[in-house]
């Protein structure tokens, strides 16, 4: 039979060469009035490994998504005031640039107003971000794109000197990623200004978070391959960030307070030293379990999630002001009852959700604590665990330290440092066992 | 069957097949022409897979037109897929995917039925886009508007996705990397005027749904796998199961017996449960970035035919990073209630910033919409 057929296509293919072939008439692409944006759509395809695709001067209308899948490649725009990509006409894609590409840098430039996240990179290893400004125009709105900055699934990535505004998720979002470092960055008018994720191994510092609904934040997420952890917050100026939730209802940033400066939730081993945090309204520290948030059941919630915030180290930083008007009525009506009209929460308002089952003889194992080592620091156990019950503001529970975690290091930020670089990851992804 | 059977049976569809040639030969084609992977050419004429004669858009031979259960939903366009091997090559069963020899290439063409002066028709009948008594197989350029065929060539390396859009005076399809966006009014059958953007996606694009390994980047064919082949198609010789015509002509070995093959529901065959039906319908819509491997892990939700776990489909699963996405909801899905369900919200949706799937469509596929909400509605239970 096989063979037959062979026969057969071998004979079609005889004579029907033999007729000659006929071809429609030829049309010509338009190659005199390619725009901007086709440029860059064919620069971005096209691309090989080493490439430098420039964005000029000038602000460019873009309707369509951007995306790059080729390793290796720059986009360097010349300064993030200066080269402007602008979605206001988009009408396609659910973000500005996807960017799917090991060895990858992006800098000095601006992604305003689209429809979805601004910047995202899904996958990817050796990351740069660098001086990349992305803002919604129009100010904090609901209607919002959700990411501005957005690496997710990444390994070793550095998000520096930018810029995010606007959010209606998270201005600088670093999600289910490795060894991470974002610093030097300003947050400004999002719901969550600089977020970590499920993600191991964050350096945070240098940044200032401001005018958001939370400054920083640190979460964990049920259901996803990777538990995050060691995360390490310091030397940021974390102040106001009072703005009112505009996030979508159901999404998890949705249920953090207005006032909040930074969120814990679910995450182990973080450390918050040598910050600046002051005037945020509901409390300039928060520590919470998944359970407050307010999304656990066992029926939305994989069997062997952890909702614990466990390894909380607290220690040197500023605090000033804050605590003064709680969002949420339960803890407007807390704050009432307890530090009356013209009082304030404490700096740390903690959920007091502990895992009894890691309990022994009535406390946890050291590594496992909520460490506060701040002078002149209060805290505020709403003991949400026992039906807010035992409502304390007994610090002397606190008052432990823990071992500091590693620097992150990324071989390409501190070629002095790389033969350490092995042994810094080895710790921290033997850190949670 | 024995042996003898299929020897005739190929031995006629061979005299058949000479036949056409032979009586249509002062218009016969030239053979499929690959081209490298570096050489690609402008016009889409020049590889020989589907050429004009007369009003017709005629496969070369050998280029096997095929059909889906299940297709993917785009825009209302139909779709004119094809397959073609080189000479004594054949794909390698596999269940969940075949192993296509190198120089495969399949095309898909898009195109919509034409209407009255410059509108276009939404249908869900086929009928009128062929040739008389070509069905299936040989389109009437009198009755369609043909917008892009994009190729998928089988490289040493991978797969290559190869864009081609048709101009407007339907006589050629140009390369075009960079996509492309037409507007449209699409007229139903009560006469509705539906104005949209139809927009040809960029090669990237292209691979941001074929590559449903995304950490691989390596794009593979969607459509073309056994669950979604195995049904009966009307070829000229007669109506035949697709995967056992392939096999009779040579484009497929390794079959297994066909009882024991997957087959995906089509999603408008109300003679098949409504579990089959949506799941065959989110498999091929959405399975291609919601499974392990796919762009959409992050997400954590999974709608890949595969799938077993209830709340990786989305049973109580509150978002990761849906954004505007969650339409204030607060799970993917919550049992019996389409109106509170984050996946039914996206799928109804047409904005960009929370569609889904994010690309491929400015409209919302109604019959689509309407299958999940009924499978929603079923579910029995609650999140609470």
């Amino acid at each position: 039979m096989k063979t037959l057929s062979y026969i057969g296509v071998a004979l079609t293919l005889l004579l029907v060469s033999a007729c000659g072939e006929k071809k429609a008439p030829q049309t010509n692409p338009a190659t005199n009035d390619v725009d901007f944006q086709k440029k860059l759509l064919r620069q971005l395809i096209a691309a090989k490994p080493g490439d430098v695709i420039v964005v000029p001067e000038g602000e460019f209308q873009i309707d369509r998504s951007l995306s790059l899948n080729v390793d290796d490649v720059t986009i360097r725009g010349m300064g993030m005031d200066k080269s402007i990509l602008s979605f206001k006409s988009q009408i396609q894609g659910a973000e500005g640039l996807l960017v799917n590409a090991n060895d990858f840098t992006i800098e000095n430039l601006a992604i305003e107003d689209t429809v979805g996240d601004a910047l995202k990179i899904n996958e990817g290893q050796n990351i740069i971000i660098r001086n990349v400004r992305v803002e919604w125009t129009n100010g904090p709105s609901t209607e919002n794109g959700a990411y501005g900055i957005y690496p997710v699934q990444t390994r070793n990535t550095l998000v520096e000197g930018s810029v995010a505004i606007g959010s209606s998720d998270a201005g600088i979002y670093v999600g289910q990623s490795r060894n991470v470092i974002v610093r030097n960055n300003r947050a400004e008018f999002n719901v969550a200004g600089i977020e970590i994720e499920n993600t191991i191994g964050a350096d945070v510092y240098g940044n200032v978070a401001t005018n958001n609904t939370g400054g920083i934040l640190v979460f964990n997420m049920p259901n996803l391959p990777q538990p995050g952890h060691s995360t390490r917050i310091y030397d940021n100026d974390i102040f106001k960030n009072n703005v009112k939730n505009f996030g979508h209802e159901g999404t998890p940033v949705a249920a953090v307070p207005a006032g909040s400066g930074i969120v814990i939730n679910s995450n182990d081993q973080v450390e918050i030293f040598d910050n600046k945090i002051a005037d945020n309204d509901t409390a300039n520290i928060i520590v919470s379990s998944y359970f407050t948030a307010g999304y656990y059941s066992d029926k939305s919630t994989q069997a062997d999630f952890d909702p614990y915030p466990e390894g909380i180290y607290i220690y040197n930083n500023h605090f000033a002001g804050g605590g003064s008007s709680p969002d949420h009525l339960e803890l407007k009506a807390l704050k009432l009852a307890r530090f009356g009209l013209g009082g304030s929460l404490p700096d740390v308002l903690w959920d007091g959700v502990v895992d009894t089952k890691k309990m022994f003889e009535g406390a946890l194992p050291d590594h496992l604590r909520l460490c506060i080592d701040n002078t002149d620091v209060g805290i505020l156990n709403i003991d949400f665990q026992n039906n807010y019950q035992n409502i304390s503001t007994d610090i002397s529970a606190h008052q432990c330290r823990l071992k500091k975690l590693p620097e992150v290091v990324l071989k390409f930020d501190r070629p002095d440092v790389e033969k350490s670089v092995g042994d810094h990851l080895a710790v921290l992804e033997g850190g949670n066992e | 069957m024995n042996k003898w059977k299929y020897l005739v049976g190929s031995f006629l569809l061979l005299i058949a097949t000479l036949m056409v040639t032979l009586s249509g030969c002062e218009k016969a084609q030239a053979p499929v022409q690959l081209f490298a992977e570096d050489a690609i050419p402008e016009r889409l004429s020049d590889w020989n897979l589907v050429n004009i004669i007369d009003n017709g858009l005629i496969p070369n031979a050998g280029v096997l037109p095929y059909d889906l259960n299940t297709g993917l939903f785009t825009d209302y366009a139909h779709k004119l897929r094809t397959v073609w091997m080189p000479a004594g090559t054949s794909a390698e069963y596999g269940e969940e995917q075949f192993e296509y020899p190198v120089g495969t290439v399949l095309t898909k063409t898009f195109y919509y039925p034409r209407g009255e002066g410059d509108t276009v028709l939404r249908t869900n009948s086929f009928t009128r886009d062929y040739l008389e008594g070509r069905s299936g197989e040989a389109l009437d350029m009198r009755a369609v508007r043909l917008i892009e065929t994009r190729l998928l060539v089988k490289r040493q390396r991978g797969w290559q996705a190869i864009p081609y859009i048709w101009n407007a005076a339907q006589t050629e399809a140009v390369y075009e990397i960079a996509g492309d966006t037409t507007h449209f009014k699409l007229v139903n059958d009560s006469g509705d005027v539906s104005e949209f953007t139809y927009v040809v996606p960029d090669a990237n694009q292209c691979a941001g749904c074929h590559a449903d390994n995304f950490t691989g980047k390596k794009i593979s064919p969607l459509g073309p796998r056994a669950r979604h082949l195995n049904r009966d198609f009307t070829y000229l010789s007669g109506t035949e199961n697709q995967l056992s015509h392939w096999q009779k002509v040579g484009y497929l070995k390794g079959l297994p017996a066909l009882i024991s093959l997957p087959s995906q529901a089509s999603y408008a065959d109300t003679s098949k449960s409504l579990e089959d039906r949506a799941r065959a319908y989110l498999d091929i819509n959405c399975g291609h970035c919601h499974n392990p491997a796919g762009a959409a892990d992050t997400s954590g939700l999974m709608l890949h035919h595969s799938e077993t776990d209830w709340r990786k489909m989305g049973l109580c699963k509150p978002p990761v990073a849906a954004g505007t996405g969650s339409g204030g909801r607060v799970f993917a899905i919550v049992p019996g209630e389409p109106d509170h369900s984050i996946l039914n919200f996206r799928v109804e949706s047409s904005d960009p910033g929370a569609m889904m799937p994010e690309l491929g469509r400015s409209l919302v596929h109604e019959e689509g919409v309407s299958l999940l909400r009924q499978w929603v509605a079923a579910m029995s239970g609650s999140c609470s």
